[in-house]
């Protein structure tokens, strides 16, 4: 494509938009962070950021993403699996994600109905004679309601790249002797990894930085950087302190996106394209 | 399911009785004449009569649909005209920096977008509500529309373009009667995904919403805070319908563009 005299009229908009809501935003955030409450310029904050408050906060917060990314994955690549063995497999992938796309606050708020002490999981409980628990509230529920979330992110990219495996592959290894297992292991899920490793990065991103369902689940029980972001910004008003756990976090974001992106070619993830 | 065992079978029963268990919960009980979500009393559409009653509810309705069809639409401009610019760049690594920078808002969490924009409306003096929401929703929108059509532009031919300036054609004709033709499914998908977002948006609505004005995820927010309502309950049940629509019509379109759902690439 060689049509030199179109661009400059693309770009307008197009090179603002990076300007002003990509590029401007990150700058604004890396700025803020050294600035105190009363505006003078400091390194304060990050000190701050250095204390074990925010240092408890961050492995714990590491550790929440780590649980509900392994959990996602446990139960999402069995379904990405049997879903490419389905014969209408395309319409079951959207019956997957028909639930992913009604509002996230509902499904949220759904839970604290069900897990709730009168709701239908304690009655459950009661009937089995485990008696009435307090559900809500508790790092379980937190972590059962984020997998519930996240995990049609990690079915997808799975299933994309489990669908893409040539079935004679499969076949080759079973004629070569493999049993079931061995074929998973050495077959299916390293040519699969891509897809693996693109449903990591949009489940753990995500999970770092959970703050509504901390609030309305986990009855701020459970602290992630989402939360602390959230509160510095809007409760505490100490934007510098914010600022300064942001940066932490899209620090970290650009590590996870650099461990878990494989090669360009195949990549299955939430539309990254060449 | 001919080529499954029983197993499996079971194992996906229950992952869809999970995934949609919750969902049906809240629509069943917003049928419930008492006030809880955990005994059924009675059948009643008192609920459902409750929402359309509430002329805030409704304002809040109207205003989040207006939000997501405007961000919708400025959006797919903006992202259509971003991904011809993309295409037409000749130099790859230019090309690849400008699609790692269109990246980053989609892999950023909200709440990063959600602060920075916060201390970019404060800064810039736009007074938080309608507007700093309906800029922000365009904003994290547009690198999505970019990404769905991209690949369409790709797939395109360039002698299709040099057939057409061979046969006379000025840029403006190649514009609006090839390019956008051939690339119309793509744009169509690009604009449904962003509308999708912008209704679901939750964590940077929140933090660039004034006072004044509020959205339906925010609003459901602080209802949830306050307690169990069984008006949030009727509301699922009307938006359960709306996207389900949504989703199903987006399924036809991109299953005409080849585009695989949400955006991922086959």
């Amino acid at each position: 494509m060689n049509n030199k005299p179109l661009r400059p009229l693309y770009i307008i908009p197009y090179g603002a938009w990076i300007l002003f809501f990509v590029i401007a935003p990150i700058a604004l955030i890396v700025y803020y962070s050294f600035f105190d409450l009363s505006g003078n310029f400091t390194f304060e904050n990050y000190q701050n950021f250095f204390t074990s408050v925010y240092f408890k906060l961050t492995i714990s917060s590491f550790w929440y993403a780590f649980l509900i990314t392994f959990f996602s994955l446990l139960f999402a690549y069995p379904t990405a699996y049997f879903l490419t063995k389905t014969t209408h497999k395309q319409l079951w992938l959207l019956l997957i994600i028909i639930p992913s796309w009604i509002n996230l606050l509902l499904k949220t708020y759904a839970f604290i109905g069900l897990l709730g002490l009168y709701g239908p999981v304690n009655a459950f409980l009661e009937m089995t004679g485990l008696g009435k628990q307090q559900l809500l509230f508790t790092d379980f529920s937190f972590v059962f309601v984020a997998v519930y979330i996240f995990i049609p992110f990690m079915i997808l990219p799975i299933f994309n790249s489990l669908d893409k495996l040539s079935p004679a592959l499969i076949d080759a290894s079973y004629d070569l002797g493999a049993n079931t297992w061995t074929t998973f292991r050495r077959v299916i899920f390293p040519l699969t990894l891509n897809g693996v490793k693109s449903g990591i990065q949009v489940v753990f991103i995500p999970a770092l930085s959970l703050f509504m369902i901390t609030r309305l689940i986990a009855g701020n029980k459970v602290i992630t950087l989402g939360t602390a972001i959230e509160q510095q910004f809007l409760v505490t008003q100490n934007w510098g302190m914010g600022s300064t756990i942001a940066v932490f976090l899209i620090l970290f974001m650009f590590i996870i996106m650099l461990v878990t992106s494989g090669s360009e070619r195949g990549k299955t993830g939430n539309g990254k394209v060449k | 399911m001919g080529k499954l065992s029983k197993l499996p079978k079971i194992y996906l029963i229950i992952i869809f009785i999970i995934l949609y268990a919750p969902i049906f919960y809240l629509i069943f009980y917003s049928f419930n004449s008492g006030g809880s979500m955990s005994n059924f009393e009675s059948f009643t559409l008192d609920h459902y009569k409750a929402v359309f009653e509430d002329t805030r509810l409704i304002v809040i309705l109207i205003n989040t649909v207006v939000v997501a069809l405007l961000s919708a639409l400025v959006s797919t401009t903006i992202g259509v005209l971003g991904a011809l610019a993309i295409v037409f760049m000749r130099n790859k690594a230019m090309r690849n920096a400008v699609l790692s920078l269109n990246n980053i808002l989609i892999v950023s969490p909200d709440v990063i977008i959600g602060a920075s924009f916060l201390i970019l409306f404060t800064l810039v003096g736009i007074k938080l509500g309608f507007a700093s929401v309906l800029i922000s929703h365009i904003a994290f929108s547009i690198p999505i529309v970019v990404i769905m059509v991209l690949p369409k532009l790709q797939e395109m031919s360039p002698s299709l373009i040099d057939a057409a300036l061979d046969l006379g054609a000025s840029k403006r004709d190649i514009l609006t009667r090839v390019i956008i033709p051939f690339i119309k499914p793509g744009i169509f998908a690009g604009f449904f995904l962003a509308l999708t977002y912008s209704l679901d948006d939750f964590a940077v609505t929140f933090f660039v919403t004034g006072n004044g004005f509020s959205t339906l995820s925010v609003e459901i927010y602080s209802m949830a805070r306050a307690g169990i309502t069984l008006t949030i309950n009727a509301l699922t049940g009307l938006i359960f319908i709306v996207t389900v629509t949504l989703v199903i019509g987006y399924y036809f379109i991109s299953r005409k563009a080849k585009t695989p759902i949400a955006g991922v690439r086959k």
